[in-house]
């Protein structure tokens, strides 16, 4: 033991590794973050182009750039790569390197743990990609159930690279848990002395209960996609049927760890918002310990509300009324975290830099998707709303405008931070706008097309459907090309050229352990443990 | 790009005049059936709640951001909790909720009672069209058919314009009789697919091994429309659903009409036919039934669904050609047609994929030879 530490003292002062083993072989919070974060991003694009060529396919009606077929390949692969490829990983890589300078510690607690955790993603999303990649050549067909897999389409009627796809699933759930599992050992060990449970930035906290969240969850979801591999390869029928296995048993266990999951995509982006409205309102976050006590409340509800996403399926009564009132109670504590956040801005003195913008936009636009969750929790009109555009707007509203923007507002919030610069502020002002112009342009004419009587997952569409979707694209691609102009600044900011450079507690308001830190901050974050009063 | 000039003009029209707004859907329709009626008054009402909180939510953070702002001289205040106003905003949602709660249940438990219904149909959902069997429970009928899109692939390929249903019509529509309380019953034969005629505010899972159940009351004759709901493969996006409300007299006509097309049918399959009338039948048979995986030229799919132009199973033996319509192939796809189509439409397509795109084998199936290998 005390061997591991006499090597670890060596490289204390900034030794930096070079050259591409730096990055290979790190074991750095703060480079395995960068690596987490420019993965994230990449595949940001990566999914971002597939659907637009979904909505470039939904335009107008009639069939004109994809095939059915391949149309049903993309809608699976942009909504796998979004979940796993985008939102995960950036919250992991935010999490790397920030909650080791949060709370006051040198570095992550597993660190060569971190670096395998990484390393699995490029691996996992090299084998789901290639699927669509063969697809293209002609080589078979690509995942083409939807990012949830129902069985039997997935099982008896899944395409060859099923296989692919459900080792891809083993290989992002042993990442997430290592992950987690890192995030706890860290919190729970390395916080400085002083710095109780009940003084944790809540960035802290989110991340922590959506690492507890992740390791409950996660096997549920390798345990589903196990099943799936036995009942396609090995002779099983745990979802057939025929074979004396149950269809919708797989829905069950999908939607146990799924449920869960959504919240795993939107605790995190939470806590960054929950940094972002007091600094920059000047003012503490009103109800500190509510909020800890309203995302705890969250992560238990997540456990029991998963049928909701199945009250189709002919549930009995009774079941449907428990899922529908359980899903209704979420609102309870969703609602205090929102009344939260615009009570500290409440009589603060507001400024309101690209990442401010960002978390505003974010309580508003995640509110709007709250609502509708709230609408389709409520089984009758469920009924209609269920597997229709309106849930597609839903679920767009939480995760583009709320997780995604929840990221984007911690990325302006904490590059100069990263980089020892400030990031461009007229272009994150443009990205801002025009971002969020286009993004309701992309996601609210969804409701209408909804209600209206379109389901999901359909390449073609009567004309009654035409105008809004036509609007939802145009609204798509202006979003979408929009996100280059965060591109470019990111770049900017990391060289450093004709950028101001950043002061060690970068925002006025800013208060917290990782404002203590010099701008950029050292290779190993605090050397020695600061004292929290 | 007439799209284009159609947004354009869209654009326009809800810039300069909210009389447009009546031109499209905004909103759910409240539909013809007491369900969908409670469907829309439980959304209406939920809705509305959402609209009033978020002004408030909305307004005070409006407010602030306005009033609050360091450019005005805003100087921040130093509270950060207020136990009273947190006890308050979780107490009152709570109360908001229950409001919500009780009609809510009410209208889903008066959906769930399938009890005392006049006359049921089964509807089994196979990729990608519906069957719908009339001989099961109360007032059974000898009635059963399946129903395929009907739109021509020419609309779909963008060759011919769209006819207004373009995507939600079929062959042979549903028929319920007005003012009964008709029991569905759902199931599936392969994958899952759902239900779903937004106007009955009926959405249903059909689940292979599963028998789920739903019931329509309408006292609205008319042709209403629909969808499959549950991504199913391929052509999920193609297998609408058309019922039709007849009156009980035009009701009892369409039965008459029915069972005398069963007889005709019957008849069809014991007689002897020409090549040409089978080439004829069976390009229709096709166009129905196959056209979906293996194309309108017998390509197939690359490497998805197989093609039957030259394929060794359409121009070699035609025993091993009928056995794989009739049985199907396990494990893939391709469906036992022979529980799906009758001798006559079978024969039919079986002549017609042996001679159609370059396919010239000369083999002519009479109906005989089918039920031979039944």
């Amino acid at each position: 033991m005390s061997a591991v530490i006499e090597e670890h003292h060596d490289d204390h002062h900034d030794h930096k590794p070079t050259g591409i083993g730096r990055w290979l072989f790190s074991t750095n919070h703060k480079d395995i973050g960068t690596m987490y974060l420019w993965f994230s991003f990449t595949m940001l694009f990566v999914g971002g182009a597939l659907a637009l060529v979904i909505r470039a396919e939904l335009f107008e009606p009639g069939l004109q750039f994809v095939e059915p077929e391949f149309f049903n390949q993309l809608t699976t692969l942009h909504g796998l790569i979004m979940v796993f490829g985008v939102i995960m990983p950036a919250f992991v890589g935010l999490a790397n390197w920030m909650v080791p300078m949060m709370i006051g510690a040198p570095d992550m607690a597993l660190p060569r743990m971190n670096n395998w955790s990484f390393w699995l993603l490029p691996g996992a999303f090299g084998l789901l990609i290639s699927s669509l990649i063969m697809s293209l050549m002609g080589m078979g067909s690509a995942p083409n159930f939807g990012w949830t897999f129902y069985a039997p389409l997935s099982t008896t009627y899944g395409p060859d690279s099923t296989d692919f796809f459900i080792f891809s699933v083993h290989m992002m759930g042993i990442s997430s848990i290592m992950g987690a599992i890192n995030i706890i050992a860290t919190i729970i060990n390395m916080r400085a002395p002083g710095m109780t449970y009940m003084k944790m930035p809540i960035f802290v906290w989110t991340w922590f209960i959506t690492a507890y969240l992740l390791i409950a969850v996660m096997p549920v979801l390798a345990g589903v996609v196990t099943m799936m591999l036995t009942d396609r390869n090995f002779g099983t029928s745990f979802f057939s049927a025929a074979g004396g296995g149950d269809p919708v048993l797989f829905q069950h266990v999908f939607w146990f760890f799924g449920h869960p999951e959504v919240y795993i995509m939107i605790l995190p982006s939470f806590g960054i918002i929950s940094q972002i409205v007091p600094t920059f309102s000047r003012k503490k976050i009103f109800g500190y310990s509510s909020m800890v006590y309203a995302t705890s409340s969250i992560a238990f509800l997540s456990f029991i509300v998963w049928a909701h996403h199945m009250f189709t399926t002919g549930m009995p009564v009774q079941a449907e009324l428990f899922f529908m009132y359980a899903t209704m109670l979420i609102a309870v504590p969703t609602g205090v975290k929102v009344f939260n956040w615009v009570s500290t801005m409440w009589k603060g003195s507001l400024t309101f830099e690209t990442p401010m913008l960002f978390a505003i936009a974010f309580i508003f636009l995640f509110t709007i998707g709250g609502f509708t969750g709230l609408m389709l929790s409520i089984v009758p009109a469920d009924f209609q709303y269920h597997d229709t555009y309106f849930v597609v707007a839903h679920f767009h509203y939480v995760l583009v405008t709320g997780a995604l923007y929840g990221i984007f507002a911690a990325v302006y919030f904490w590059i100069p931070k990263w980089t020892g610069n400030m990031y461009d502020e007229g272009l994150g002002k443009l990205h801002f706008w025009v971002s969020t112009i286009s993004v309701n342009v992309l996601f609210f004419p969804m409701h209408f097309v909804g209600l209206a009587g379109m389901p999901r997952r359909i390449p073609d569409y009567n004309m009654q459907f035409a105008e809004f979707n036509a609007i939802a694209s145009v609204g798509a691609f202006v979003f979408g090309f929009a996100q280059l102009i965060l591109l470019y600044n990111v770049i900017k900011t990391i060289r450093g050229k004709n950028t101001v450079k950043a002061t060690d507690q970068v925002w006025e308001g800013a208060e917290g352990l990782e404002w203590t830190l010099p701008s950029p901050a050292p290779f190993h974050s605090f050397t020695t443990p600061p004292t929290v009063k | 790009m007439s799209a284009a000039i159609r947004v354009a003009s869209f654009l326009g029209l809800m810039l300069f005049s909210m009389q447009s707004w009546a031109e499209y859907q905004l909103d759910l329709r409240p539909g013809v059936t007491s369900f969908s009626q409670g469907a829309y008054g439980i959304h209406t009402l939920v809705m509305w709640i959402c609209v009033v909180i978020g002004i408030i939510v909305f307004g005070a953070m409006i407010y602030s951001i306005i009033m609050h702002r360091k450019s005005r001289g805003a100087e921040a205040a130093k509270f950060d909790d207020n136990l009273t106003v947190e006890i308050v905003w979780t107490v009152v949602p709570f109360i908001i909720l229950g409001f919500m709660a009780v009609p809510a249940t009410k209208v889903l438990l008066a959906m769930e009672d399938v009890s005392n219904s006049d006359m049921s149909i089964k509807v089994t959902a196979y990729q990608w069209k519906w069957h719908y069997d009339y001989n099961v429970g109360e007032n059974a009928q000898d009635i059963s058919f399946f129903s395929n899109l009907s739109t021509p692939v020419e609309e779909i390929q963008n060759k011919a314009t769209k006819n207004t249903n373009y995507l939600l019509e079929v062959d042979n529509k549903v028929v319920i009789p007005v003012n009964k309380k008709v029991r569905l019953l759902f199931t599936a034969n392969d994958v899952i697919h759902a239900w779903w005629v937004p106007a009955f505010g009926v959405k249903k899972d059909a689940i292979p091994g599963y028998i789920n159940e739903s019931w329509v009351k309408t006292d609205k004759v008319g042709i209403y429309r629909g969808q499959c709901a549950e991504l199913c493969g391929t052509n999920h996006g193609f297998m609408p659903i058309v019922v039709e409300v007849k009156s009980e007299a035009d009701y009892a006509a369409w039965v008459d009409g029915q069972k005398q097309q069963a007889v005709a049918a019957a008849e069809s399959s014991s007689k002897t036919w020409t090549k040409d009338e089978l080439m004829d039948h069976g390009k229709a048979v096709y166009a129905t039934n196959c056209v979906a995986c293996h194309q309108a030229g017998g390509e197939g799919i690359p490497n998805v669904f197989p093609g039957l132009k030259g394929s060794a199973i359409a121009i070699g033996d035609v025993g091993k050609h009928i056995d794989v319509v009739v049985n199907g192939v396990s494990g893939t796809a391709m469906q036992a047609f022979g529980a799906q189509l009758n001798d006559a439409d079978l024969a039919a397509l079986v002549t017609y994929e042996r001679n159609a795109w370059g396919n010239d084998t000369g083999d002519v199936v009479q109906p005989a030879a089918i039920k031979a290998a039944r």
